[in-house]
């Protein structure tokens, strides 16, 4: 409980330093959204494990931490991977680097601190009560704001996020960055995010991302997270969706780095015919903690959600799932399907699961799964016995676990992110 | 080409294979007859390399190598091929990417050139056709829905593709209509040649009748207790094991 308080009053305590420094420090509507948010987490602190949504999840090693808040230093211009997608927003310790990126014309894709009174209205309007997102509005340095206007065929765009300042994390002095990104898919248009966050590979650091999206009538948004974070960093992400009629929201998650990292969704289907797909991939390697936690609100009738989530765990490792659906009164036939299944590559490795429906509507379709086992010999023999050698047959069968989970990724450009990032993984960790 | 000697194995410390003594030359196929639970399916794991059986004693030489030292995937290379009695399925693996995946590592363990996925899509049309089978085959997941008769003809069509030196049927007729059993028996009737080996392990005479063997052998409670020609098969289907074999 004690380093649970230190690491929270840390957070506070750098908040009353940086309150001028903040973007809209003086601009009364996001000095009091921040003030609010401070009162809150002061009130909440970081969640312990007390709290039912964080019990298999324990941020006492984010807590034990003393962070460097990233907008104190100076701005650093990383190395970037190639790019996936003609259009790309690069955030940089969580602050828009416009000299890195190339921003598609049409979209209204812009710097959320360099366009602030524009989000007014905007900004907190998804907010849900949760800890981590009032530490994300008490201290966000910056976001992508990205308003497809209605109609608009979005295309492509990449939005590439990389932990920095390797120095100051080498001194003892991990960072932390909070970017608040504002999504909104205007009426009948379509877009395809292609999320890509990576990190230095021994250095401690604290991605805290918050979206708020909303996608309006019969809209479209793609949205694939490529978790990729360093193997000491940390990342806790805050997706928050509404959908409103006839619109769809899909969330494909890859959680492949970080030593701690939780993806944390929460969608609500608010017009008839709304549909929400959220599936994913979680690769959890030696002495990493990965957590999905979903909340899908069917608010309104006539709505379909999908969700399949797999979970390959190796070596000393912990994997968990939540899963929350639950049905409102109004959402009569609503179609709900929740799927998640783990594999365990090593008997040190642990999976927790924990599936909840929630239904007040009589005429509705809901059900969910949950499997857990290990490689099976018969399928790994049978491989081996065509002459296939044992890594590549683990590999295939690995791969054939995560299929259904990932087959839903149909942009050709996600979908080859995806398999890379899949297959670097079990190169690096797997075979 | 196989010669296998005073082979003894256990399963969970229960004794199976009690000395079997067995060679097969190039260019023949042999048979092993026998009634259920006498070892006929743990000599055909053993000789693939399965995990879960304890060699206890003797050996086992495939083309002049120590076999039982091979891991799988290089007896595989090496030319040996086990048809499945009961193929596995694989959800989410394609038919037609487990079969270049296999033969693939076997060129590339005996030094030939990889086939591309054109050069394989090639090969295994032509193959698909020579066995009369429809290209659906391999398009779908390794057998995952296929029928007890497609599975076993999967397993013909892998063989055909890997072209073994040994091909291993083990209890290939079981489940089988007598359309797919031709189909399976043309199929190993057509490698049949100077080059190719088998052994046919069956519990009935049936599928002799479509590949006929140049040797039988009897085999109960873990040991070949008699040889024969191939009309020693129609004498066990007469007169039944307890007497043949007394």
């Amino acid at each position: 409980m004690n380093a649970m308080t230190t690491g929270a009053e840390a957070f506070l305590g750098r908040f009353e330093g940086l309150r001028a420094q903040l973007p809209g420090g003086r601009t009364d509507w996001v000095a009091a959204l921040r003030a609010d948010a401070a009162a809150q987490f002061r009130a909440q602190g970081l969640p312990g494990r007390r709290v039912e949504a964080w019990r298999y999840t324990d941020l006492s090693p984010v807590a034990a931490l003393g962070f460097t808040e990233a907008l104190t230093l100076a701005e650093e211009r990383p190395a970037l991977p190639a790019a996936r997608a003609p259009w790309r927003a690069v955030f940089v310790d969580g602050r828009f680097a416009a000299g890195l990126s190339s921003l598609p014309p049409g979209l209204a894709a812009r710097s959320l601190a360099a366009d602030l009174d524009a989000a007014r209205g905007l900004l907190g309007a998804l907010a849900e009560p949760l800890p981590l997102v009032a530490l994300n509005t008490m201290l966000f340095e910056d976001g992508l704001f990205l308003e497809v206007p209605a109609g608009a065929e979005g295309g492509t765009l990449e939005l590439l996020s990389i932990a920095s300042h390797t120095q100051e994390a080498q001194k003892g002095r991990p960072i932390a960055f909070h970017p608040r990104h504002l999504i909104r898919i205007g009426q009948g248009a379509r877009l395809t995010l292609i999320e890509t966050s990576l990190g230095p590979a021994a250095a401690a650091y604290l991605h805290n991302p918050v979206f708020e999206i909303a996608v309006a009538q019969g809209a479209q948004l793609t949205h694939v997270r490529l978790q990729q974070e360093g193997r000491a960093g940390f990342q806790l992400c805050t997706v928050l969706a509404a959908v409103e009629a006839g619109g769809t929201y899909d969330n494909f998650t890859l959680n492949a780095g970080g030593r701690l990292v939780r993806n944390e969704i929460h969608a609500a289907l608010r017009g008839p015919r709304a549909a929400c797909h959220m599936n994913g991939a979680q690769l959890v390697a030696d002495g990493q903690h990965a957590d999905t936690t979903t909340f899908l609100d069917h608010a309104a009738p006539d709505c379909a959600s999908r969700q399949t989530y797999k979970t390959v765990l190796a070596g000393r490792s912990r994997g968990v799932f939540q899963g929350k659906i639950l049905v409102r009164q109004a959402a009569q036939r609503t179609d709900g399907y929740q799927m998640n299944q783990a594999l365990l590559l090593s008997e040190e490795a642990e999976i927790d699961a924990k599936p909840q429906l929630e239904i007040y509507a009589d005429d509705v379709k809901c059900s969910h799964g949950a499997t857990v086992g290990a490689l099976d010999e018969a399928q790994l023999f049978y491989l081996r016995a065509r002459g296939i050698p044992a890594a590549t047959a683990r590999a295939m069968l690995v791969e054939a676990f995560l299929s259904e989970a990932i087959e839903g990724v149909q942009d050709e450009a996600a979908r080859a992110a995806l398999d890379d990032a899949i297959s670097g993984w079990w190169q690096r960790e797997g075979a | 080409m196989l010669k296998i000697e005073g082979l003894t194995a256990e399963v969970e410390g229960r004794p199976i294979l009690k000395g079997i003594d067995l060679e097969v030359p190039a260019g023949e196929v042999h048979a092993v007859m026998g009634p259920n639970g006498s070892g006929k399916s743990t000599l055909s794991y053993v000789l693939a390399g399965r995990e879960g059986y304890e060699i206890t004693g003797g050996r086992v030489t495939f083309d002049g190598r120590d076999l039982l030292a091979m891991e799988p995937e290089e007896r595989a290379a090496a030319g040996l091929f086990l048809a499945f009695q009961y193929p596995v399925e694989l959800p989410g693996v394609g038919n037609a990417n487990f079969l270049r995946t296999a033969l693939n590592a076997v060129r590339r363990a005996r030094g030939e050139p990889e086939l591309d996925a054109m050069q394989f899509l090639k090969l295994a049309r032509a193959k698909l056709k020579a066995l009369h089978m429809s290209e659906e085959m391999i398009k779908r997941n390794v057998n995952v829905g296929f029928s007890g008769g497609e599975k076993k003809r999967n397993e013909v069509l892998q063989m055909a593709l890997l072209e073994p030196k040994l091909a291993i049927l083990d209890e290939t007729d079981s489940g089988l209509d007598i359309d797919a059993l031709k189909i399976v028996a043309d199929g190993v009737n057509a490698m049949r040649g100077p080059g190719f080996s088998a052994l046919v392990i069956t519990h009935y005479q049936r599928l002799l009748d479509h590949i006929v063997p140049d040797r039988v052998h009897v085999l109960m409670d873990g040991r070949i207790v008699k040889s024969g020609p191939a009309s020693l098969a129609l004498e066990l289907e007469a007169e039944g094991y307890a007497k043949v074999a007394a």
